[in-house]
This record gives C-alpha cells, sequence and structure tokens, in this order.
C-alpha cells in the first residue's frame, strides 16, 4: 500500500481481482449489468445527430467532397448516413474508392449493389495504375500487401480529381492514434498528418479553412465506437456484405491469427490451407484482414460475439501489427 | 440510450489515469489485446508497473517523452448510457486543452491527491470549470489509501474546496467522493473502509446525472444549409426526383439550444422576418417537437430570405444583435493576440470579422484577480476583451445560453482556430 512500482503491482493483481470479483457479481450490481439490451433503443441517437450535423458542414464548407468508400462497416454506415443528411436532396458528392484489386469479391458486388440502389456517384482509382506509372512499388515477400501503396493511389485522386474534402469512416476507439484525430483533420499537399499542430476544436465549431493544395480529411463518427456501429447497422436494418456474417472459406494459420487463402498472399509450404467456419469482424483488403473463426449468422449473434470478445477489433488487422506506432506512421504520410 | 460528455484533467501522480482505468476495467470497457499491449508496452518502457496512460497516450512523441500532448477520447458503457471521457493533460498546454476537452462536457470530474489537498493546479481546474459553467463538478479526493482512510482529511479538503469556490457553488452542483482508485474502491462499488461515507460512488453519480440541461435554454436554432432537391441532384443523375419536391424548401441544422415545435411563431434573424413551423423532420421521419442536439430540417409556411448562418428563435426571447460586445477570451495560439487585426469570427456556423478594440485585462485563473494593462493575450491566456464586429451577431450571453454564446476566432492567414470567446 505504498506509492511507487510495487503499489501499482498491486494495481495489476488488483485490477485483475476486481475484474474476477466484478464478473462473480455481474447479476447483482445493476449499474453494470451490461447484459441487458433494454429492448428499445441502444443506440445512442445523439451519435446519428452529430455525425450529420458534421456531413452538412462539409457540404456547406467545401467545394468538393468525397466519401472515401472501402466496403467496410464504417464507410456503409457513414454513406448511409449521408443519404439522411440530406434528404430528400440528393447526397451532395461522390463516393471514391481506392481499389488494391486485392479486394473481396463480396465486397465488389455488395458495393455496385448499393451504388445502383441508392443513385450514388462512383469513382474508382486503382492501385495497380499507379504501380504501372511507377508511382509505387509492388511489396515483396510473406507479408506483401497493397494496404500502404493504397495512400499513393488516394494522393493521386485528390490531386487530379481536386478534392478539398475527404469523408472517412475511422472511429477514435479503433486505434490509439486515432484517439487523437479531429472531426475535421487538415493535410498538407502530401496529406500529412501533424498530430502536434492540430486545430482545437470547442464546442460544435468546426473550422474548415484550408490553404490551396491542403485538403481535409473529415471524420463523421469519431465518436462511434465498434458496438454503436453494429447496434446502429441492426436499429437501421442495413445491409452489409455476405462476409460479415458466417461463413465457409479456405483459410490458413499465419502468426496466431485465420487468414482469408487467396492467390494474393505468398503462402510458405507449411502454410496450408483448411476449409474453416469464419467470418469477418473488419474488412480490408485480403492481404491485411484476418477472419475470427465464428458461427454468428445474424446481427443479434455478431453483437453478442462482440460483447463478449476479449479481442478488439483492430486485433484482426495485419497491417497494425507492424509496430506500436503502426498507423501513425501511415497516418503521417497521408493514409487516412 | 443517452451520452454523458466528461472532462478529466490532471497529471498521473494524482491517479488519473488509474481512475479512468478501473471505470474502463469494471464496466468491460477494455480488452485483453488492448491489455496485453499496455503490459508489453510498460515493460519495453523499463517499468514494472502497468502504466494506464499507454491506453490513451498514442502518439509516438507521447511515448517518448512519458507526456501527454493532446486531448484523448476514451468511451465506456453502462446498461443506462454511453460515456465519453475527455482526458486532457495535466502540464502541456494546459489551458488550451482544458478548454478544448471541457466545452462541451455535462460533467467535470477533479481529483485532488488526499496527502496534498488543494494545490495550484486544483483551482486552475475549477476556474476553468467555473469560466464554462459546467454544471456537475465532482471532486474525487483520490488516494485516501494513503491517509489512512481518515475521515478528518477527507472534511478538511471539502472544507478548503469550498472556500476556493466561493460564491460560485451555487450556480453549480458540486459533490465530494472519498475514493481509492487503486483498489477501486467507491469508483464503481463501495468499501468497508469508508464505512463513514454513505453518498454515491462515482459511477453511481454518473448515472444519476441529468443531461438535459441545453433543453431549459431558450431555442437558438442556426440554419447550416439549405435542402432543396432540385438543386442539389448529381450531374448525369439517373434517378430524377419526382415533381413534387420541386418547391421543397428544408432548412438543415442541428437545435442548439431549447426546444422548437410544429405550429411555433418564429423569428429569423438578421432579417427580423416572422413565420411559423410547419414541419420538422429528423433522420427522415416527421416528428412534432425538436429538442437541443437533434439534428433536423425545418419548413416554415413562408418563403423567406434564409440561408446559411441564418437563425431561427421564438420572437419573445430572441437575442440581440451586436456589433460590439464584451467577452472573456481564452488564447489558443503561438502567435499572441494582435489588438487592430481583423480576425474571422466564427458563431455557430456563421462567420464574420471581428477586431479586438481593447483588452481589459488578463484573469489570474488561481487568484482570479483581473490583471489590467497587458498590450496582448498569449498562449494559455484568459483575458477580457471588447470587439467590435461585422456584420452583427445574434449571440447571448454565455451565462444566459451556453449554446449561442461563444465563438471561435480564426487567422485568416494561417487558417487556425487561435481563440475561443465567451459573451459576457
Amino acid at each position: 500500500m505504498v506509492a511507487g512500482p510495487s503499489g501499482e503491482m498491486a494495481l495489476v493483481c488488483q485490477l485483475r481481482n476486481s475484474m474476477f470479483i466484478y464478473e462473480s457479481n455481474f447479476a447483482a450490481n445493476s449499474i453494470l449489468d451490461l447484459s441487458s439490451n433494454g429492448a428499445h433503443s441502444s443506440f445512442p441517437r445523439e451519435l446519428e445527430d452529430e455525425s450529420i450535423y458534421i456531413l452538412r458542414e462539409t457540404a456547406a464548407q467545401f467545394e468538393r467532397p468525397a466519401i472515401l468508400f472501402s466496403g467496410g462497416k464504417d464507410s456503409i454506415v457513414v454513406t448511409h448516413l449521408a443519404v439522411k443528411a440530406f434528404a430528400p436532396g440528393k447526397v451532395p458528392f461522390p463516393l471514391l474508392h481506392i481499389d488494391t484489386g486485392h479486394n473481396f469479391p463480396e465486397t465488389l458486388a455488395y458495393r455496385d449493389e448499393m451504388v445502383h440502389r441508392l443513385g450514388l456517384e462512383l469513382i474508382v482509382r486503382y492501385v495497380q495504375d499507379s504501380i504501372d506509372k511507377g508511382m509505387a512499388r509492388e511489396e515483396t515477400g510473406k507479408y506483401a500487401s497493397r494496404n500502404v501503396l493504397q495512400t499513393v493511389t488516394l494522393l493521386d485522386a485528390i490531386e487530379t480529381l481536386k478534392f478539398d474534402a475527404c469523408i472517412g469512416g475511422a472511429r477514435r476507439d479503433e486505434e490509439k492514434a486515432r484517439a487523437k484525430e479531429r472531426l475535421f483533420s487538415v493535410r498538407n499537399e502530401f496529406g500529412q498528418w501533424d498530430a502536434q499542430r492540430q486545430r482545437p476544436e470547442l464546442f460544435h465549431m468546426l473550422n474548415g479553412r484550408i490553404a490551396t493544395g491542403e485538403n481535409v480529411r473529415v471524420f463523421p463518427i469519431s465518436n462511434w465506437t465498434e458496438l454503436d456501429v453494429w447496434r446502429y447497422i441492426q436499429e437501421e436494418n442495413l445491409d452489409l456484405p455476405s462476409i460479415y456474417f458466417s461463413h465457409q472459406r479456405p483459410v490458413f494459420d499465419r502468426d496466431g491469427l485465420v487468414w482469408a487463402d487467396s492467390p494474393y498472399i505468398n503462402k510458405s509450404a507449411d502454410e496450408q490451407p483448411y476449409v474453416a467456419t469464419v467470418r469477418f469482424r473488419t474488412v480490408g483488403d485480403m492481404t491485411c484482414t484476418a477472419a475470427v473463426k465464428s458461427s454468428a449468422n445474424t446481427l443479434d449473434d455478431i453483437i453478442t460475439e462482440i460483447r463478449a470478445a476479449e479481442i478488439s477489433e483492430r486485433g484482426a488487422r495485419i497491417d497494425d501489427k507492424r509496430s506500436e506506432a503502426a498507423m501513425e506512421k501511415r497516418k503521417r504520410d497521408g493514409y487516412f | 440510450m443517452d451520452i454523458l460528455h466528461i472532462a478529466t484533467a490532471g497529471s498521473v501522480d494524482d491517479g488519473k489515469s488509474t481512475l479512468i482505468g478501473r471505470l474502463l476495467y469494471e464496466t468491460r470497457s477494455v480488452t485483453k489485446d488492448k491489455l496485453e499491449a499496455i503490459q508489453q508496452a510498460s515493460k519495453r518502457r523499463g517499468v514494472d508497473f502497468l502504466d494506464l496512460s499507454l491506453l490513451t497516450d498514442g502518439l509516438i512523441a507521447e511515448r517518448e517523452q512519458g507526456i501527454t500532448i493532446d486531448v484523448a477520447h476514451v468511451y465506456f458503457n453502462t446498461a443506462n448510457r454511453k460515456y465519453i471521457i475527455a482526458d486532457t493533460p495535466g502540464h502541456f498546454e494546459y489551458t488550451r486543452n482544458m478548454v478544448t476537452g471541457a466545452s462541451r462536457v455535462a460533467v467535470s470530474i477533479i481529483l485532488i491527491d488526499a496527502r496534498n489537498g488543494i494545490v495550484e493546479q486544483t483551482a486552475r481546474h475549477y476556474f476553468i470549470a467555473s469560466l464554462l459553467r459546467i454544471p456537475k463538478v465532482i471532486v474525487c479526493i483520490n488516494k485516501m489509501d494513503l491517509v489512512g482512510y481518515s475521515q478528518t482529511r477527507f472534511d478538511e479538503i471539502v472544507a478548503d474546496f469550498k472556500k476556493l469556490a466561493g460564491d460560485y457553488a451555487e450556480n453549480q452542483a458540486l459533490h465530494f467522493i472519498p475514493a481509492s482508485s487503486l483498489y477501486g474502491y467507491n469508483i464503481t462499488q463501495r468499501a468497508e473502509a469508508f464505512h463513514w461515507y454513505s453518498g454515491p460512488t462515482l459511477l453511481e453519480l454518473l448515472e444519476n446525472t441529468e443531461i438535459q440541461h441545453l433543453r431549459k435554454q431558450a431555442a437558438r436554432f442556426q440554419v447550416q444549409m439549405v435542402i432543396r432537391p432540385r438543386l442539389l441532384q448529381n450531374a448525369g443523375d439517373q434517378h430524377p426526383q419526382s415533381e413534387a419536391l420541386h418547391d421543397y424548401r428544408g432548412y438543415a441544422g442541428r437545435i442548439g439550444s431549447g426546444s422548437l415545435a410544429v405550429g411555433d411563431q418564429v423569428c429569423v434573424l438578421p432579417n427580423q422576418q416572422l413565420s411559423t413551423i410547419t414541419q420538422i423532420e429528423r433522420l427522415g421521419q416527421a416528428q412534432p417537437v425538436a429538442y437541443a442536439g437533434e439534428s433536423v430540417t425545418i419548413q416554415l409556411a413562408d418563403d423567406i430570405d434564409i440561408r446559411r448562418g441564418s437563425l431561427l428563435a421564438h420572437p419573445d426571447t430572441k437575442p440581440i444583435a451586436r456589433t460590439q460586445l464584451n467577452a472573456r477570451l481564452c488564447w489558443l495560439d503561438h502567435q499572441a493576440l494582435n489588438v487592430g487585426k481583423t480576425y474571422i469570427l466564427q458563431h455557430g456556423v456563421h462567420s464574420v470579422r471581428a477586431k479586438v478594440a481593447q483588452i481589459h485585462g488578463i484573469v489570474d485563473v488561481v487568484s482570479q484577480q483581473l490583471n489590467e494593462g497587458p498590450p496582448t493575450i498569449k498562449l494559455n491566456e484568459i483575458g477580457d476583451v471588447t470587439l467590435r464586429i461585422s456584420p452583427a451577431i445574434f449571440a447571448d450571453r454565455y451565462a444566459e445560453n451556453t449554446a449561442n454564446g461563444t465563438f471561435i476566432l480564426i487567422d485568416e492567414w494561417s487558417n487556425n482556430t487561435v481563440g475561443v470567446g465567451f459573451v459576457s
């Protein structure tokens, strides 16, 4: 019971103990009883109000915004919010998809169906084109991925298509570098994020003023957590690409994660594919997203699974495992 | 489900990150892989304890220097509520960060180390919480385990704090909790050690906090944009809008304070024209009333000149036009305030020009005295000023309307947000 390391060691044990004690007291303590789902709305609508406010500010303050659409659940939610924000008018900006060429086919099928259904404009730019033009070089080796190369194609698209605001589905709870991101994040002409020179954002006032050549990344669902996203998808009855639900697929094991087998991954001889029942909790391209073994078939199952999960969402992102600061380094280089 | 926004401030030494860690653990909001990452990072940094600041100190520079640079956002849930904590660093650009982090919260948690009692930083915390008129302040007297859970010590600190708060405490709900975040006492669970304390735990206090304070203020609605479907169609549109929407005109925005209902007569500023609300849509659904915080689209009975920045209010409680106003100004930029220079003043979504006509003095945040005579206001200083504005803005006094009584100043050369003001 003293200050300093020994006291802090006690903390480690105490925290672990308290988790244990807490679980045994689970039902007895009503405040901490997270199992009651509350039959009525369990999604905090204030989040939606805030996101719509941000999207409307984006439309009002910028000349040419675009939604960065990956086909993942977060960008699907952002697109849905944009449809609501401007109703009964049309979404006043296009979707921009940076296609690595390594997408899950299910994601592309979903994208095309959604764009048609909602009457949206879709612009696709290909990482392959950046490689062909010599602007980017394919990675080699076991962990080769086009995840980092996306930045090159994105920055090129921003410059040539003259986008001044790119709206993304990143959330602050995903990753610790993202926890310090702004709603309006100013980037220079190289797309770089300067974490230490960010504008303060006070009350609800958003300052989107930029100099020529600069652009802004807009994050309307910054304050949503993974669970908020899923609850929203459930309450709004949104369609998702089928890979978010349990299905059978050839996979192989690497570094304690389950990887989807695909022609884009360099497997070693001992990495033998086998068929497993899996789903994806987060969807990037096939080279950087790991699957989870799961039989969750419905949104209810998925929400139950996430609430019980001991691993965070980005734990399945191979791109984040490169180093402790992998995300911040990518963001400095223009990643979103 | 609603959201409670909370601000915490302070340094690692007063147990703040341990306290936040407690809330996260005990509401099961930290996952195993994040915990393991912290354990590994703690080891790499050569410390043999679990450094919970690593949960939020995500930037390379923060980890290298072992300091918190920026406001971090932390999320947790109970069955009733979602919580968002804006956690601000204790020393680095203190005022700027704390004002930013606390700018929209309903609760401020001020931590006091029971061994040290009230220190200069406590006074700063409380000053900023009062400047921002945060409705509820919870003073968490922590590390009680290190003073033998002494009720006498707790009572002493409470008395000292009440002296510091003075008359201001009458406008604010002030609560005191004796706690040990190390052992988790009075954070979410009670303990025998505090048999003399019968009040709520920290989490109970948070769960019972009323968060509708903005609804009680006069109605303010700023138009973000005018939705006219006929003009919003994309080029090459394959899905033309129906003729029914040809004359549709909706005013999109977020209710800043109070409430507006269908049938209400409203005054549209700056033109002072009157009209009646015929429809309110929130997120695609018609509803009879809209409350503070809701993003809605409003339709009026009359076709009048309304554009981005127009303000709707009830005629009897509308704000006055101001071309000159007094404000308390907190400076946020390395480049000090330049008296005589024209800044962009952004009031909500509405931008005008402003000049500082006079600096009345700088506030000493510890003694709360006004020091007269300085020629400028520097980073992290708070001063009282008179501004001249063109065109007029329809702002309220911050004391009367926290949503419509603030503004930011923007430097038009750097485009940076350089100051935040509270109309007095």
